[in-house]
């Protein structure tokens, strides 16, 4: 029962039939039933091969930067603050490692699987940390637990004691930073091992209770299994933005390898330097990516069955329920509500600074940006693992773990490496009309807001791409193969069979795609046209300049354009499970 | 059908170019869109902004190359157009309206940029806790007296950089570096959060002294919050080195970059901003010193009393950035 291989002992009859005959051959060998599949395998491929090679430009860029002669920058780091940045990195990495799939692990399986008070709220409370930007939740914690706020301030006063006489945890530290990240970032493991949850068949638990085991043993034993490919995906993501976190451990003036990248370039003015410090950063993160692949090789996690039940959802009652609740009410109340009360508060003592039409823009500006990149970027999700599933081989597969490094790596350098692409193709361009027409083109990408999406796809492409694989990965090539022999192209396949499936993950790809657009900083901030700011820009300028109560109102703002597809989504998504439409409703 | 696409592209970018100024900037105050609705009522020239940290700027004028549409660069420190200028990216300006008004330790022999506004890096101190008698300079902060009173930034803000830079200009690197060895073993608390917050805790008696920019505290004197001005109160300032070299100033400065498509408006620009009306926004809407003598600061500025400057020419600041880095690092000064 342990091996996910075992899972789902009842058979729908056309994958039961079509099943016996799916070799890999008929799969991914030549392919040749006819010309249509034929034709839409080499149109993925190729669409997968153009996204690659357009997502991978910069960070080849940015390695070949590396190559260059550095200024002694990295061995003075190395000498003198690396090692103790490498150790906090290692803190964070090991807080964001348990904490964030811990949460959203739990609290996703409280609310697909059990009934309890409260239990519609927080399908969708859960998800509300999401919309909260890591150095916005900051703020609001250091104006609240700060030796000057509220907090410690009432605790002297009642005391009657001066600053320092009772021990108060500091927020601004590696537990701070952790316990922040934490909190807003568990909703990418929430997220997706909910959809996972949501698409698991119902059979194999009953299997494994029918074989004698408990709740909690079907849940570590059968369904925690299955799970893995979408609680790692989820883990990996709040990992990768951890390590590509600024602003958070900036302020908080905890330092880690990313304060090394970005001390490399400011202080030093050492590109090269920053340029091979990612490097390191990146071949780490591969290395992570590459253990966990090859720990889970021989496994796969497709669902064997092709009818999706009901979930029985059990009521939890007593004390149980209590439990459940507090695990639920927990994390929506410290990644949400506190903090979104401590910044209306902040709101409220200031005057609205600028026009109320301002803030429109402001806000249809990262709507806007954050609407399309989501598109794009589950089009692409969805094309290149479709692409490697079409055409099986060691170079598809690696070029989708690649073109996913881009969420690694802080904003910063990777805008620098899109920008002198952007460059390299305008300059070109340029160049050939200027001796060709005898006219100068000037910046055609450069400045545009087709490299500023270029510029998200390539950071949020991972995000997209995680959330799309770990529900591709549920779907049996058995399925692939029943479509075929029931006469379904490829494209028919993936339109009429494969996408309803995935839904659910399709739909979290995009609202976490979204979602970060509107929350982005350093490309927005380098790559933007001029006259053009969004919500996360306005808050950044007045946080930089030490006014937080004015920032407060932006990020009230960000924090409401990223909670309302939150809401509408996290619907529709709890709604998606497939098949409950058809049948199996009490 | 491409060529035709090229030559409408090319054709709206220049039409694009008339009357218009495109600025990037790092000065992120809200207070700064009179300052620039001043120059485009006096001209007639449309601003185009984009606001942004100058290291972003400057990667991106860097790379957009001979086609950057950029014409101004605007920045919030003196390191950083060294650095600019140092990339190849300023042109020279003559003009004797610009070379008149601002002194020479805060432009560019030769024009390639200029300083338009001020701010001192000041001591603040707790009026309860800390007698000010024995604090007069940035080099008594590393007196062991001091041991655990120090509340300060981390050592990759710009203006501790700056300052830093400024010191081993006085003192050389060795002694600049025992001096911050002597501060980092004074250390209230780990370096963290801005100037603000480290005024804050030298209030609330976290801290008896802290080193901070003039803008910031004076925001806390005309504050309308209470807590604000119980924080003013409770604190006072010194200006350090009064005695001897004068204490640490930086600079607001722009320079005209070199691809620059609208020169003329861009020098109108820098002109404008060393105005009667320019400086006036400088000192009002921010609270920063003017660099024109006939100026006064704002009344709240003013009230801090008149200082001498480090006469060092400021360009400093950027040549010795990544040297006051090292320092900081091998001090252990996060």
């Amino acid at each position: 029962v342990t091996t996910p291989h075992a899972a789902g002992l009842e058979r729908s009859t056309a994958v039961m039939e079509a099943g016996l005959g799916a070799t890999p051959g008929l799969l991914g060998g030549d392919g040749g039933t006819g010309n249509g599949p034929a034709t839409a395998r080499l149109l993925f491929g190729a669409l997968a091969a153009v996204i690659s090679v357009l997502v991978v430009i910069p960070i080849a860029n940015m390695l070949l930067q590396a190559a260059a002669g550095d200024r002694g920058t990295v061995a003075h780091l190395a000498e003198t603050v690396l090692p103790h940045y490498v150790v906090t990195t290692l803190w964070l990495i090991l807080g964001v490692g348990v904490g964030a799939p811990a949460i959203g692990t739990a609290t996703a399986w409280l609310v697909t699987m059990y009934r309890f008070p409260g239990r519609r709220l927080f399908e969708w409370m859960l998800v509300l940390p999401l919309a909260m930007p890591a150095y916005v939740i900051a703020y609001a914690y250091t104006d609240l637990l700060q030796v000057t706020g509220p907090v410690q301030t009432t605790l002297r006063a009642l005391t009657r004691t001066a600053p320092g006489v009772w021990w108060f945890p500091e927020v601004r530290s590696v537990g701070g930073a952790a316990a922040m990240l934490v909190l807003v970032l568990y909703p990418y493991v929430y997220l997706l091992a909910r959809a996972a949850f949501l698409e698991q068949c119902v059979c194999v638990l009953e299997v494994s209770r029918t074989l004698g085991c408990t709740p909690w043993q079907s849940f570590r034993r059968v369904a925690l299994p299955v799970a893995r490919p979408a609680i790692v995906a989820g883990t990996v993501l709040a990992l990768m933005e951890t390590l590509a976190d600024y602003g958070t451990v900036a302020f908080f003036g905890v330092q880690t390898f990313t304060t090394g990248i970005m001390r490399a370039w400011l202080s030093f003015g050492d590109p090269v330097a920053a340029a091979r410090l990612s490097a390191i950063l990146l071949a780490f993160v591969l290395a992570i990516v590459a253990v966990e692949r090859l720990d889970r090789a021989p496994a796969r996690f497709h669902h064997a069955s092709g009818r999706y039940r009901h979930l029985p959802r059990p009521h939890l009652t007593g004390a149980a329920a209590v439990a459940a609740f507090a695990a639920c009410a927990l994390p929506a109340v410290f990644g949400f509500l506190l903090p979104a009360a401590v910044l209306v508060t902040m709101a409220l003592e200031v005057d609205l600074p600028g026009r109320l039409d301002r803030y429109a823009e402001l806000a249809g500006n990262s709507f806007l940006l954050g609407a399309v990149t989501a598109g794009l970027a589950v089009m692409a999700a969805v094309v290149l693992p479709y692409g490697a599933r079409a055409m099986p081989g060691p170079v598809p597969r690696t070029a989708n773990r690649v073109v996913g490094l881009g969420y690694a790596v802080p904003g910063t350098v990777m805008a620098v490496g899109v920008l002198a692409s952007a460059a390299a193709v305008d300059t070109a361009l340029d160049t050939w009309t200027r001796t060709t027409f005898g006219v100068s083109t000037g910046l055609v990408l450069g400045g545009s807001i087709a490299a500023l999406v270029f510029a998200y796809l390539i950071r949020f492409l991972a995000v997209s791409l995680n959330a799309a694989e770990a529900g591709l990965a549920k779907i049996h090539t058995s399925i692939d193969a029943a479509a075929q022999v029931l006469g379904s192209g490829r494209m028919a396949t993936l339109l009429r069979v494969h996408m309803p499936i995935m839904r659910a993950s399709l739909y979290t790809a995009a609202l976490l795609v979204f979602v970060d657009v509107v929350k982005e900083l350093p490309a927005t901030m380098m790559i933007r046209p001029f006259n053009f700011d969004t919500l996360a820009i306005q808050a950044y300028n007045y946080a930089s300049d030490e006014r937080l109560a004015e920032a407060s109102i932006p990020s009230l703002a960000i924090v409401a354009v990223g909670m309302l597809p939150v809401i509408l989504l996290s619907r529709t998504i709890a709604r998606s499970r497939p098949g409950t439409a058809r049948c199996d409703r009490p | 059908m491409l060529p035709a696409a090229i030559l409408i592209v090319a054709a709206a970018a220049t039409w694009a170019h008339a009357k218009e100024l495109n600025l990037y900037s790092s000065r992120h105050y809200q207070t700064d869109e009179a300052l620039y609705e001043g120059f485009t009522q006096a001209t007639g020239i449309k601003i185009n902004r984009i606001e942004a940290k100058e290291d972003a700027l400057i990667e991106r004028i860097r790379s957009e190359g001979q086609n950057s549409p950029a014409d101004v660069l605007l920045t919030v420190d003196a390191g950083r157009l060294w650095q600019a200028d140092q990339a190849g990216l300023f042109q020279p300006v003559r003009s004797d309206v610009l070379e008149r008004a601002i002194p020479a330790g805060l432009r560019h022999p030769d024009g390639h940029w200029f300083g338009f506004s001020q701010r001192a890096r000041v001591i603040v101190y707790n009026r309860k806790t800390v007698d000010p008698a024995g604090l007069r300079t940035y080099e008594d902060l590393a007196d062991p007296r001091w041991k655990n009173q120090v509340c300060i930034r981390s050592s990759s803000n710009i203006y501790n950089l700056s300052l830093m830079s400024a010191l081993i200009a006085a003192h050389g690197e060795q002694a600049a570096e025992a001096w911050a060895r002597g501060v980092v073993a004074n250390f209230a608390r780990p370096p963290q959060g801005g100037d603000t917050d480290q005024i804050r805790a030298v209030a609330a008696g976290a801290c008896g002294v802290a080193l901070v920019n003039t803008y910031y505290y004076v925001r806390l004197m005309t504050s309308d919050k209470a807590a604000d001005r119980e924080v003013v109160e409770a604190t006072g300032v010194i200006f350090p080195n009064q005695a001897d070299r004068g204490t640490h100033a930086n600079i607001s400065g722009a320079g005209v970059l070199k691809h620059a498509p609208n020169r003329d408006a861009a020098v109108r620009f820098l002109e404008y901003l060393v105005s009667g009306q320019a400086q006036r926004y400088f000192a009002d809407g921010n609270n920063e010193y003017p660099v024109i003598e006939n100026e006064d600061p704002s009344p709240a500025l003013k009230s801090l009393g008149s200082w001498k400057r480090d006469p060092v020419n400021v360009a400093v600041y950027g040549e010795n950035q990544a040297a006051a880095q090292r320092v900081f690092d091998r001090a252990g000064w996060k």
